[in-house]
């Protein structure tokens, strides 16, 4: 086979080889692509953004010696229990059923080990993962696969999903090869089949609606469980707004990098904004209810380093929450499958067929023998390190901007890298005092 | 606590909605000092007795507005009056009764219990239900038993459109027209069993029909795997 760049020969950039062979497989098989992860595409991002550390105008921590904290409270606003986490990096809401037992006991030890959330998410609350976690949110999703009051008022927190970063105004999917008996008898549904979640919740249909819905929570749970509303990142400030006025303590979005289990590709790559843009529409609203801040907001999509916790932060999330990146902590992608993701036509790096239940990690999987090889220990420990080292770096990032606490990270610490980012996080570009769209 | 009967453990206590909190009623239900409840004055109120998990009798005397008896486990609610959206929903065991109408999405997505609407409910009753039974003494509207996973339905007037669309193994019995099944729903023959099973949930719902008179409804389990050929059914 030649090299064709050696050759000389031109690749078309509208019909780049993925696109010629999504069109081929298009052909053959007459179906979508269904696969998992998140947006692949480029999109402004954190890595456009820079932290502005101190100099002179700035005084800086001492990196070794003085204190940056990083708790956070979440659903303080009406809720009897809030939340109390030592550090504001939560573990976002991943099914049974999209995960196997061992994976999700693995995410709620880890995160229980450094004092965080974790999250259910369709199918329903297992025992291994409430056993495991210290502070578990339990997903209220449109399809109420599992929903059982008794778990309702087990949780620590129950988050009310409208939709996710992946797939806004989509509902779930969950293909035949992973509905084992145990995934089937929590959703009741026969074993083997391809499952469908609504993409609407069935006994609401507006906003106001759903500030009944939240009444009826609360008062099932007597006024004592946070609440939040997760939205897909779309109409952000609107969807917002309508949150916080149907009574949600915390609101969660997510961009358009967040993961998924099992969506079209062509939803995920042309659905959503993205993360960055959507967290200054989402501040702006929450200021202009006079509640940023009394209201916590929970920004997830595309988080994967200290770097993206602290300007998620600087940009006004009071925390984040991480999916993608915590399954690769658990094991997701690692060069040791190689042979393996190859045998299943994939590679590590590539992977992201979630759907099919095939992973040879063992963490997107029912297969019992496949979701042995994931000790829930180890991978809560592997979790665990990941959450602390996101933290330190946060920090560090932090004090060099002479903060004593993560959430005081303000957007007057970052500038941005090109016109787009900063058009959309709404901070200057680098070197200038310009935020397009704000005027000169 | 407005306890116009005394508040001490009890056989009967009744609380008045006039004088009292939604919230002060449901705490109260939420941790039983009586067997037996009288709601008086509802006034349509939202989230009336949610989430009750004791085996008591909760009689509302009046209308209630949207998920009256949500998530109800154990408990015997008996409203007297019209319902708003969702009554019941979600419930995993014990019984709802409504004496008159229920609003849309009646007994959503419920995984137990028995709910009874004497009169009619609307839209998507039944909507996403996973092993509740339903008798709905009238009608029923469009899209009931939407995504209807398991339990039975039984509207012994018509049901409108859309009935039992992309339905999975519930059991849906209608004694009058159908004004069209959804995706994936279809017609299936009355067995013995299926007779024996509608005459039990009529006896228990107090409705004086003749099983012979209704017909079954269920899933054709064409759309269970995901197929380029049923594109056209969506």
């Amino acid at each position: 086979m030649i090299d064709p760049a050696q050759a000389g020969l031109r690749e078309s950039a509208t019909f780049d080889r993925a696109t010629i062979a999504a069109i081929q497989r298009a052909a053959e098989t007459g179906v979508y692509d269904i696969r998992g992860w998140g947006a692949k595409r480029a999109v402004p991002h954190f890595d456009d953004l820079l932290l502005l550390g101190a100099s002179m105008s700035r005084y800086p921590l001492e990196g070794y010696r003085e204190r940056c904290d990083t708790d956070v409270v979440l659903g303080d606003r009406h809720a009897g229990n809030p939340l109390h986490l030592d550090i504001p990096i939560t573990i976002a809401g991943m099914s049974f059923g999209a995960l196997s037992a061992q994976a999700k006991e693995a995410l709620g030890r880890g995160a229980t080990e450094v004092g965080t959330s974790t999250t259910t998410g369709d199918g329903g609350m297992t025992p291994e993962e409430r056993g495991q976690s210290k502070h578990l949110v339990y997903q209220y999703l449109p399809s109420r696969y599992g929903m059982n009051p008794d778990d309702l008022r087990a949780a620590d927190a129950i988050e009310v999903v409208l939709g996710q970063g992946a797939k806004p105004g989509g509902g779930g999917m969950l293909l035949g090869q992973k509905i084992s008996e145990r995934v089937a008898g929590m959703r009741t549904l026969p074993a083997g089949i391809d499952q469908r979640s609504a993409c609407r919740h069935p006994d609401w249909t507006g906003p106001d609606d759903l500030t009944i819905k939240i009444l009826e929570l609360r008062e099932i749970t007597d006024w004592q469980k946070p609440i939040y509303v997760k939205v897909g990142a779309t109409r952000t400030y609107y969807d917002v707004k309508l949150a916080v006025a149907a009574g949600a303590d915390v609101v969660v979005v997510d961009g358009m990098q967040g993961g998924t289990a099992a969506t079209q590709e062509v939803f995920i790559e042309h659905v959503g904004i993205p993360t960055l843009a959507a967290i200054p529409q989402a501040v702006q609203a929450l200021d202009e209810l006079g509640l940023h801040r009394k209201v916590q907001l929970i920004v997830s999509g595309g988080i994967r380093t200290g770097a993206d916790v602290a300007k998620a932060m600087a940009l006004g999330a009071d925390a984040v929450a991480i999916g993608t990146a915590a399954l690769i902590a658990l094991g997701d992608n690692h060069p040791r499958y190689a042979d393996e993701y190859a045998a299943i036509g994939s590679a590590p790096g590539f992977y992201d067929d979630f759907q099919d239940g095939r992973d040879p990690a063992g963490i997107t999987t029912q297969d019992p023998e496949l979701a042995a090889r994931l000790d829930p220990v180890e991978g809560g420990r592997r979790v665990a390190n990941y959450l602390r080292v996101l933290t330190l770096e946060a920090q560090t990032l932090a004090r060099a901007c002479g903060k004593a606490h993560l959430r005081n990270l303000e957007p007057e610490d970052l500038v941005a890298l090109t016109i787009e980012a900063a058009a959309m996080a709404r901070v200057p570009l680098a070197g200038t005092s310009w935020i397009p769209g704000q005027g000169f | 606590m407005v306890a116009l009967n005394g508040s001490s453990v009890q056989e009967l206590m009744k609380v008045d909605l006039a004088s009292t909190s939604v919230r002060e009623l449901n705490a109260e239900l939420h941790a039983p000092t009586a067997r037996r409840y009288e709601v008086h004055n509802p006034r349509g109120a939202e989230a009336i007795a949610v989430g009750l998990r004791h085996a008591i009798e909760v009689e509302i005397h009046g209308p209630a507005g949207y998920y009256c008896a949500g998530m109800n486990m154990l408990a015997d609610v008996v409203v007297h009056g019209s319902v708003g959206t969702g009554v019941a929903e979600n419930m995993m065991s014990g019984s709802v009764r409504v004496r008159g109408d229920a609003s849309q999405s009646a007994g959503a997505t419920g995984h137990g219990g028995l709910l009874v609407v004497e009169g009619s409910a609307s839209m998507r009753c039944g909507i996403s239900m996973k092993g509740i039974d339903i008798v709905v003494g009238g009608d029923v509207g469009p899209m009931s038993a939407f995504m209807a996973q398991a339990g039975r339905l039984v509207v012994c007037g018509d049901a409108g459109d859309g009935l039992g669309d992309s339905i999975y193994e519930a059991r849906l019995y209608v004694r009058g027209r159908v004004g069209s099944p959804g995706a994936d729903c279809v017609e299936k023959e009355m067995r013995d069993e299926h007779v024996a099973e509608l005459g039990q949930l009529l006896a228990d719902a107090g409705l004086p029909h003749d099983p012979g008179e209704f017909r079954r409804f269920g899933s054709a389990r064409r759309l269970y795997h995901f197929a380029a050929h049923n594109s056209a059914a969506y």
